[in-house]
């Protein structure tokens, strides 16, 4: 058999059929669903008298509308608890597990997939939201689809898909000390642009990948949407098939065995072909920090603003002036002369366990400056805040001024109470900073929890590599 | 699915690149549990100078004079010019649905985002891959041409200006069948049970954990 690439062995091993036409029909393992994109297509699989395929092969949670604070009052706005309890209605109609808002694995829907086993390496998962592309972290080939298409999949099992073309990005040496996964991913984007990876499915790879932890890699997969690419994904190894034992949807004994082999060959072959290449030197990447409305606006912590006057695409150009008109922001201006309004440490890009340490390491000691009016954490699921809680990080938090909150998706898209207001200014560990992201008129900067974390300190963007950072507490995993 | 054969229509043009789905519906619309009602918001942000919210009238809301679809010559559109990357973002089809329920039926652009597209061809609205050089030709003449209209003929994959110039353009052959005879691919794949129901019974010789 010709060489193929980690994408390819995926797409193999998951195609029911395929058509004269080029599309296939693809098996799904794993349907995650949530309660903003799933309500129109129960109603659809109710309206046409279907059911669920295979009710097993789906999970629910409500993580997008729900309260970060306070749940024991449920939630006030009333669209929104609509929202959730048809959620709740519809998994109770058909049977399907659902981790509710007052259940303690609930969480966002990409962090509480791989928390509890229930994506695994080598799986198809799909999920009515684009950052699904967090479960190619594992070997997985992950996306995002729209509400039809989750009809589809609850109706078949299948979708019907045509093939991307493959596309490498490599990371090659090691990146500085304080550069992270969401730095090496912002950079990606800002060197490939938010349509580079449109049509294609990016395999991460190099030496500063696989040294990435687990979670890393779920940052930069989480990112590959943002940079066009439906799907990203990294191979598998040691370090992922550790991830995943013991976890309450993993196989046990000997079927855990023979899974566990068969992931080792969940990874490209030394000669395989792909479309096309991207190579970034791991050593140049500093901290980045986005200064516009797309992610790919985005440069290092110690430059500045960038003039649209230099840019030669007058398309780009024009985009560049509306989003400085946007930000409120002039060329040539530093980065780290840029003051804020808010902190969001979360989002399924960055809010796990090792997200909330690096941010907590960080602010250990220290408190929030006078400037800023609100930081907030909100972890990833409710599995994440226990352990945090254990491990003492929520008091770090609270004694340095943040707000230590429910989990969910909360700020990052600002559907539930968790928004900016109009002109606030916010640096944010979440993946989007399009106009009123965050709320109408709010202004966002992506950066690592880190970066958010000496920004919250600092009342404006910091440098992390020239700050002294403490570990938060014994533990050094 | 509404089906898509030939229209001709006025064009409207939005002038920018990466148009993301954020723009296109905000999210505080998507606490809704209905597929229809999203015209009013399209573009929220962009339309209206005041903060919107659901279960407001949004006929009595201050509009944006400015703003491109807000121009008495623009009422009535139906076609959509648009700039690279368009629909970015977000998979939320309120996107499309937000479009149709405008009255959008056709958008053209050189580029579109990947979950947009095929969002769009699930609901009846067609996304047209055209050409820069077509394109900013057809941004100018609508610009400089009240009423400017053009016609698109998904079976002959063409799209024609007044002056009866054709722009053709590609289309993947399933979704066109799928457009031209509004199909429900459930349907299509639900004809395929046996072939489902083989795969599984091979995958779980071949990997029994993914189903245990």
């Amino acid at each position: 058999m010709a060489a193929r690439t980690l994408y390819d062995k995926l797409w193999d091993a998951h195609v029911v059929r395929q058509n004269d036409d080029g599309t296939c029909l693809l098996y799904i393992d794993r349907h995650l669903v949530h309660e903003v994109t799933s309500p129109q297509a129960f109603e659809g699989l109710r309206l046409a008298g279907r059911k669920p395929w295979r009710v097993d092969a789906n999970l629910a949670t409500a993580d997008h509308n729900v309260p970060t604070t306070d749940r024991s009052l449920g939630i006030v706005d009333p669209i929104s608890r609509l929202q959730v309890e048809t959620l709740d209605q519809n998994c109770r109609d058909y049977n399907i597990v659902e981790f509710g808002m007052r259940d303690d694995r609930q969480g966002i829907v990409h962090v509480i997939g791989p928390e509890q086993g229930a994506t695994l390496p080598g799986m198809t998962v799909v999920c009515g939201d684009s950052h699904t592309s967090t479960h190619g972290a594992f070997g997985t080939l992950a996306f995002g689809i729209g509400t039809s298409e989750v009809e589809h999949v609850l109706a078949t099992q299948c979708l019907i898909q045509k093939k991307s073309k493959n596309l490498r990005v490599r990371v090659d040496g090691a990146v500085g000390s304080g550069v992270t996964a969401k730095d090496i991913v912002l950079a990606i984007i800002g060197r490939i642009g938010t349509a580079g990876g449109t049509g294609y499915a990016i395999e991460f790879a190099g030496s500063a990948i696989e040294a990435l932890s687990v979670e890393g890699r779920m940052t930069v997969c989480n990112m590959a949407i943002e940079a066009g690419a439906r799907a990203g994904m990294i191979a598998a190894d040691e370090k992922t098939t550790e991830y995943f034992r013991g976890r309450p949807y993993a196989p046990k004994g000997a079927l855990w065995d023979q899974a566990a082999r068969a992931w080792r060959e969940l990874k490209s072959d030394n000669d395989a072909k792909f479309d096309h290449e991207v190579v970034l030197n791991a050593a140049d990447i500093r901290p980045q920090v986005t200064w516009g409305t797309s992610p790919e606006m985005v440069v290092p912590v110690d430059a500045v603003v960038p003039d649209p006057e230099k840019e030669t695409d007058p398309v780009k150009r024009v985009g560049m002036q509306s989003a400085l008109k946007y930000m409120a922001l002039q060329p040539g201006t530093p980065i780290r002369d840029i003051a804020l309004d808010k902190i969001f440490i979360g989002s399924c890009t960055n809010s796990r366990i090792e997200d909330l340490r690096a941010a907590a390491a960080v602010v250990k000691g220290k408190h929030v400056a006078k400037n800023i009016k609100l930081a907030l954490v909100v972890p990833g699921s409710g599995l994440v805040k226990r352990q945090a809680e254990q491990e003492g990080l929520d008091r770090v938090f609270k004694d340095a001024g943040f707000e230590w909150r429910e989990p969910g998706c909360s700020m990052c898209l600002a559907m539930n109470a968790d928004r900016l207001e109009p002109g606030e200014r916010c640096a944010s560990t979440s993946n989007r900073n399009f106009e009123g992201r965050q709320g109408a008129g709010g202004r966002t900067h992506l950066v690592s929890p880190a970066m958010a974390a000496a920004a919250a300190i600092a009342g404006h963007f910091v440098d992390i590599r020239e700050i002294n950072v403490e570990r938060a507490h014994g533990d050094d995993r | 699915m509404q089906k898509f054969e030939k229209l001709t229509g006025l064009v409207a043009p939005l002038d920018r690149p990466n148009v993301d789905t954020d723009a296109i519906i905000p999210k505080q619309y998507l606490k809704s549990i209905k597929r229809t009602g999203f015209g009013p918001t399209l573009f929220d942000g962009w339309r209206y100078l005041d903060a919107g919210e659901p279960g407001m009238d949004h006929s009595k809301r201050r509009v944006n004079p400015d703003f491109i679809l807000n121009q008495p010559r623009y009422q009535g559109t139906q076609i959509l010019l648009a700039r690279d990357n368009f629909g970015c973002g977000s998979s939320r089809e309120h996107a499309p649905w937000a479009l149709l329920d405008y009255g959008f039926r056709v958008i053209l652009a050189p580029s579109y985002a990947d979950i947009f597209y095929n969002n769009s061809f699930k609901n009846g609205l067609l996304p047209i891959v055209i050409e820069r050089d077509a394109l900013d030709r057809v941004f100018r003449e609508t610009s400089a041409t009240p009423g400017y209209k053009l016609t698109v003929d998904l079976a002959a994959q063409t799209v024609t200006t007044p002056d009866n110039t054709v722009f053709r353009f590609d289309i993947d052959a399933f979704r066109k069948h799928c457009l031209l005879n509004g199909l429900d691919e459930i349907g299509l794949t639900l004809a395929r049970v046996d072939d489902i129901r083989a795969y599984e019974t091979r995958r779980k010789q071949e990997a029994p954990w993914l189903f245990s």
